[in-house]
């Protein structure tokens, strides 16, 4: 199966735009910026969790604490995972999440299972007050009763068709698209 | 009764007549031989087309475990597993239970033998009382029943007097002791070969030292006593060249080969196959070009298959509890056509003459060959058939075989035992047209 | 992955390369205060005994429950082997019952092929008899590779009773397939045949195995072997080729020292070196749960 590219979801311009956005939502949200953290999910929703906190502590003056998780370990699909690849990811959250405001960052929300898996993952480290979600894309399609906070654009989506988060620090620009698996 | 072979290559390594021609057999008696002779009424006919005739062949070393032992083999079985390896004779070990160490267990088994009719069976009595090595067995008495050669197979004699006493004996006695070579104290705890492959499979090694001590030892005392020794399943280089030097010397001194140490090294046992385990051990890629050098030299007489049956379940374990033997009677004609006549090793006379004349010669038991008059025990052999081994198709209760699944070339189609059809398939006239 | 590990001499550098890999992040999961994950929820273990072990066993252990596997132990008494089930069926009994993974160790070389070849369940090797003891190899390489930064261009000395040792066959397997030179030193009487062929290079005296050498590996002495003529006593030995402040004088400064455990304080090594922080012998045990937690996960992922 090849990969073909339909549209051209975010630009550059816009994905900032979006991710300025969810920054100003979170500080309205929580007014403000007190006992709140930032933990982006392995792989995307770390830079993103980077550049909202880069964001915010633009705004409110403040710097916050940024984490990285890892949820391969967490994962329900070990049965189906592909075959004989280790895992070198680790999680790295260097403070504690006990009682604090924790907003999850990832680009894709889908089913719902990364983040429920995230979710296990994250209560692993303690219990915070709060925990929240922010993703960039949301294309349906839910297993789970899941749903996101933030949404930097909400895109209806078929099963067959597959959403492309690109960001500069990872692949070295920014885009998201739309594309669709169609035979060779 | 009459069976007529016809056609046939007639290799006859007593006569040494190599021609072809048709074979009448009447009664257990061969009647002629010639070429194109006349079919008689009601004979069996054996087309011997493209097969190779010779007199039938003899191992010198088989365990056929009865009695005691049945579970492994028995007389029955394992003389038919004879019969089917092409052979008309074999000599038995006597590490049975109870020992072949008396007259009375020599008699049973000739009886049994008898009774089961595949093939000849030599009985060898041992050379101690139950092959404790100490005091020796009633030599003498066991030569009244029959027995052809003493041996203590399966266990060296580690008293070097005792082993002095026996070859003293069993010279007055006019027979030869079988030696089986080892150091126990070498080779305890092992069960492969020592070398690289004990190394990197992390099993105890038997090194070559601890059968070429013993092959050394007995050359000497055999030298010193004049006593006709002949060793066991030699397997080792340094083996093949100390018994090289003994014949030159003048020791009266013979040996033999088993299949599995011209045919396999100890990089088979990668993967811990325990039907590979087998005393002595198989050896390094130069112990098997040594022995078969041996073997072209004459160095090597004789080549036995140490036949050694085992059940199904003891060797279905960790590869140091199981125990050590292969079953190797079925396969051990197809080995030497394989391994030693197909790449030109040995040329079928040579080949032929280790499995019939030389260990007659040795047991001293006459054969009198293929000529008219003779006993009618013959075998007749397919040079070029090609066929998968397959242990469950054997006549041995032992299935244990590492050969199982190779495709080896050259087996016999028929062996005739005293005028009678043990193996194979003859055709009736009428049946025939 | 295959189905089993059953010793490094088959194995390819990739697949220890993804095992040690995949160490590192089950050593951050060791480091939290919830040491545990879902991830093998509903597989289960068995850790088959027949030779008696704490160390191993309990590693084994740790890290199937720490990666939510259900573990259960057989310890077999090796006494009562002879009359009781053998290894074919009690591994047919133990597969009947649904388990995942049976880790072994065995008294006998080759004892876990034998049961992998007769069960479809995946079969570590927990160390059997002389041959293989690839957990042990492969939490050595890690903690090396922690010490280290790297495996390949080191070089590694083993030490000692290197004839009947299961950790010294698969070091030399896996270190030489990591690029690393590995060196034996002991006993003659306990060097075993062509062991040069396994990629070893053989040290004469207790200078040559130390000079470069930037990790030694010391093997812990069998008390009993000190009675069958392979070597006069104990205290010869510890004279002889114990590893002691003064000898490591001619080693490298950084030069890191692991031992397998259980250790043989002021035989093979002085209580001096051990604390010398040069010995990395307790970070070696964590490692070991990491190594071992790592196995479980490639085996049972790579098994569907």
């Amino acid at each position: 199966m090849a990969v073909k590219e339909k549209a051209v979801i975010m630009s550059s311009e816009k994905l900032s735009r979006s991710l300025r956005r969810i920054a100003h939502e979170i500080i309205e949200r929580n007014s403000g910026t007190d006992n709140l953290v930032l933990i982006g999910i392995r792989s995307r929703g770390v830079p993103l969790a980077t550049r909202l906190a880069n964001h915010i502590s633009q705004i409110e003056g403040q710097a916050l604490p940024v984490g990285i998780l890892d949820i391969t370990l967490h994962r329900d699909d070990i049965d189906t995972f592909q075959e004989g690849k280790g895992t070198e990811s680790k999680s790295h959250i260097p403070f504690s999440v006990e009682g604090r405001r924790v907003v999850l960052v990832d680009d894709v929300l889908y089913t719902g299972r990364t983040v429920r898996a995230a979710l296990d993952a994250l209560l692993d480290y303690g219990r915070p007050s709060e925990v929240q979600l922010a993703v960039l894309i949301d294309r349906g399609h839910r297993e789970i009763p899941i749903r996101a906070d933030y949404v930097g654009k909400n895109v209806p989506t078929s099963r067959a068709e597959v959403i492309s988060v690109k960001v500069t620090e990872i692949d070295g620009q920014d885009r998201v698209t739309i594309e669709e698996r169609v035979p060779d | 009764m009459s069976i007529l072979i016809q056609n046939g290559r007639i290799i006859d390594p007593v006569t040494g007549l190599d021609e072809k021609s048709d074979i009448l057999i009447e009664g257990d008696t061969i009647r002629k031989v010639a070429p194109n002779l006349p079919v008689p009424e009601q004979a069996e006919i054996i087309d011997a087309q493209n097969c190779i005739v010779t007199a039938g062949l003899m191992d010198m070393h088989v365990h056929l475990r009865e009695p005691g032992y049945e579970a492994q083999e028995d007389i029955e079985s394992g003389s038919l597993a004879a019969a089917h390896g092409g052979f008309t004779a074999v000599a038995c070990m006597a590490n049975t239970n109870p020992v072949v160490d008396n007259a009375a267990v020599v008699r049973a088994i000739l009886l049994r033998a008898a009774e089961a009719g595949h093939c000849r069976v030599y009985p060898i009595g041992s050379i101690t009382k139950g092959l404790e090595g100490k005091e020796l067995a009633e030599i003498g008495d066991m030569v009244e029943a029959g027995i052809k050669a003493v041996s203590d197979d399966g266990k060296p004699v580690k008293d070097s007097s005792v082993m002095r006493n026996g070859l003293l004996y069993a010279k007055a006695l006019g027979i030869p002791v079988i030696s089986h070579c080892e150091d126990s104290d070498l080779s305890t705890g092992g069960s492969m070969n020592e070398g690289y492959y004990s190394t990197a499979l992390g099993l105890r090694g038997i090194p070559a030292a601890a059968e070429e001590i013993m092959v050394a030892r007995d050359c000497i005392l055999a030298e010193a006593t004049g006593a006709k020794l002949h060793i066991a399943h030699v397997s080792t280089a340094g083996s093949v060249r100390i018994i090289r030097e003994a014949k030159a010397r003048g020791v009266c001194v013979t040996c033999e080969a088993a299949p599995h140490h011209f045919s396999l090294t100890d990089e088979n046992l990668v993967g811990y196959d325990t039907n590979l385990k087998v005393n002595p051990p198989l050896r390094s890629k130069s112990d098997v070009e040594a022995v078969i050098e041996g073997l072209q030299d004459g160095t090597i007489d004789v080549i036995a298959s140490d036949h050694a049956p085992h059940t199904r379940e003891a060797k279905e374990v960790e590869f140091d509890y199981a125990p050590f033997g292969i079953s190797g009677i079925e396969t051990e004609l197809a080995l030497v056509v394989t391994n030693l006549i197909q790449p030109g090793y040995l040329d079928w006379m040579q080949a032929l003459k280790k499995l019939s004349v030389a260990p007659a010669e040795i047991l001293g038991i006459p054969l009198s060959g293929i000529r008219e008059g003779s006993r009618a025990d013959l075998t007749v052999l397919d040079p070029n058939l090609e066929r998968k081994v397959d242990v469950n198709l054997f006549k041995s209760k032992g299935k244990n075989s590492p050969f199982n699944g190779r495709v080896l070339k050259g087996w016999a189609t028929a062996t005739i035992y005293g005028g009678k059809l043990t193996a194979g398939k003859a055709w009736n006239k009428q049946h025939k047209s | 992955m295959g189905k089993d590990l059953l010793g490094l001499e088959h194995a390819t550098a990739e697949e220890i390369e993804g095992i040690l890999v995949t160490a590192e992040a089950m050593k951050e999961v060791l480091g939290r205060d919830i040491k545990k994950v879902p991830t093998l929820r509903g597989k289960s273990m068995v850790c088959l005994f027949y030779e008696p072990s704490t160390r191993t066993r309990t590693s084994f252990e740790l890290a199937g429950k720490y990666l939510s596997m259900d573990t259960v132990n057989i310890a077999v008494n090796t006494s009562s082997v002879a009359k009781g089930e053998c290894l074919i069926d009690t591994g047919k009994t133990i597969e009947a019952m649904g388990v995942d993974v049976v880790v072994i160790r065995h008294g006998s070389a080759g004892a876990p092929h034998f049961l992998a070849q007769n069960i479809s369940a995946a079969v570590i090797n927990a160390g059997d008899g002389q041959h293989e003891h690839p957990t042990q190899a492969l939490l050595d390489m890690f903690s090396i590779l922690e010490a280290k930064g790297r495996l390949d261009n080191l070089e590694v000395a083993v030490i000692g009773d290197i004839m009947y040792s299961r950790v010294a066959r698969s070091n030399i397997w896996g270190l030489c397939k990591m690029g690393a030179t590995v060196k034996v030193f002991g006993p003659p009487t306990l060097i075993p045949p062509d062991i040069e062929k396994m990629g070893a290079h053989v040290c004469t005296t207790f200078d040559e195995a130390l000079e470069g050498t930037d990790v030694i590996n010391v093997l812990r002495i069998q008390r009993e072997r000190q009675g069958s003529a392979l070597f006069p006593s104990l205290r010869e030995y510890a004279m002889l080729y114990g590893v002691n402040e003064k000898r490591l004088q001619k080693a490298k400064k950084d030069v890191l020292i692991l031992h397998p455990g259980p250790v043989n304080r002021g035989i093979e090594i002085s209580p001096e070196v051990m604390e010398s922080g040069r010995a990395v012998i307790t970070e070696q045990v964590t490692n070991g749960v990491a190594v071992r937690m790592a196995l479980l996960y490639l085996l049972i992922q790579g098994g569907n």
